[in-house]
């Protein structure tokens, strides 16, 4: 997608998100959701984060060690320091290390 | 009309004029949070240009949308050739709770113009509502429209600076630094605060595990399957595997968010 395709693409994500922040500001007030609804909200975060990385932990990066790419035990490590330190600058740093750290050691050996 | 007399009294004495006290009590509130979000916006910017983004589609897309998560995951997509209608989709689900925000908020703001009212949405984040619905349940006379502007602006400003100067630094970057991986682990960072309890585990592994088994499937179409199973699997695992009790998140989204809780195991 590029050009005018992405900027429409853009202006239509932002109209979308502009509706759900004004939703009950400005409808009628005794609006609400219904409970099944808030109960699932509850999921939305964990379900649609969990689909958004899994697949793009195993994309192909430029990095293989052997069969195994770059990318995975750089994961592996990110996960473990997200989940210990609750940290998104943690989590990127150490990510983003091992990363460049197993890159190097490959383009070394190779 | 107005059942509460209380709220009714204090209603009459939100200010007409500027309140510089509120919107300062809300620039202080906010202060704290800025470490946080700079490098977030900056990384936001550097994925868009990695992602093969000109720096001004980059900067558009942060003013328009105006939404972190929903931006990562739009730049995480078209980097995988997703199409328009799946990248529109992950944006509703993703800022799905901003409508849940905007309920929780509107008994507070409704005396507003509808202009006004609009105006304040847009600026809407996760912070400005924590900080808000907060303040506004302590303090019945806090001028409202100010304090929610003292939080929301300076994020607004800061997001918009953060993602311009991540693209264009971003572009300059050689793609050996692969940096677009920057982009899952930003999702990493975000998942573990959201998986709190077992059955939002569950959501999680269902979600991603479908996610990865179907992502053969044309326009990304598999993301959207896997999501709403790993919505739907949290929400029939709920009382069996030890979660919330519908009737106490249902309050919760009543009331406003609650403060992290640490991991029960």
């Amino acid at each position: 997608m590029s050009g005018a395709a992405l900027w429409a693409l853009f202006a239509t994500m932002g109209i979308v998100t502009l509706a759900l922040r004004a939703s009950f500001l400005l409808l009628p007030e005794r609006t609400t959701l219904p409970p099944l609804v808030r109960r699932a909200l509850a999921y939305v975060p964990p379900a649609v984060l969990a689909a958004i990385v899994t697949p793009a932990l195993f994309a192909p990066g430029e990095v293989t060690l052997g069969l195994v790419d770059a990318r995975l035990p750089a994961a592996l490590v990110a996960i473990l320091v997200a989940w210990r330190t609750r940290s998104v600058l943690a989590t990127l740093t150490t990510g983003m290390g091992v990363l460049w750290t197993l890159s190097l050691l490959a383009t070394r050996a190779g | 009309m107005d059942s509460d007399p209380r709220l009714a009294a204090a209603e009459s004495h939100q200010p007409e004029g500027f309140s510089r006290a509120a919107f300062l009590a809300g620039l202080r509130d906010t202060a704290p949070m800025m470490l946080g979000i700079a490098p977030f916006a900056m990384i936001t910017g550097v994925s868009a240009v990695a992602a093969g983004m000109r720096p001004i589609e980059a900067i558009g897309m942060s003013v328009l949308v105006f939404a972190g998560s929903s931006q990562l995951a739009a730049i995480a997509l078209l980097a995988q050739g997703a199409g328009f209608a799946v990248i529109v989709f992950t944006t509703f689900m993703i800022n799905l709770r901003m409508a849940m925000y905007s309920a929780s908020l509107a008994r507070w703001l409704r005396r507003l113009r509808p202009a006004t009212r609009a105006g304040l949405a847009y600026a809407m984040t996760d912070q400005a509502y924590a900080f808000s619905v907060l303040r506004f349940r302590r303090e019945a006379a806090m001028p409202r429209r100010d304090y929610f502007l003292g939080v929301a602006l300076p994020l607004w400003i800061l997001w918009q600076i953060g993602t311009a100067a991540g693209a264009i630094l971003g572009a300059q970057v050689p793609a050996g630094w692969q940096l677009d991986f920057a982009i899952p682990l930003m999702f990493l960072a975000l998942l573990a605060p959201a998986v709190r309890d077992r059955p939002s585990l569950a959501a999680a592994l269902v979600g991603g595990s479908l996610a990865l088994a179907l992502r053969g499937l044309p326009f990304n179409l598999g993301l959207i399957v896997a999501a709403l199973a790993g919505i739907a699997v949290g929400v029939a695992s709920e009382g069996r595997l030890g979660g919330e009790r519908p009737a106490a998140s249902e309050d919760a989204a009543r009331q406003g968010p609650k403060p992290q809780q640490p991991v029960q195991r």
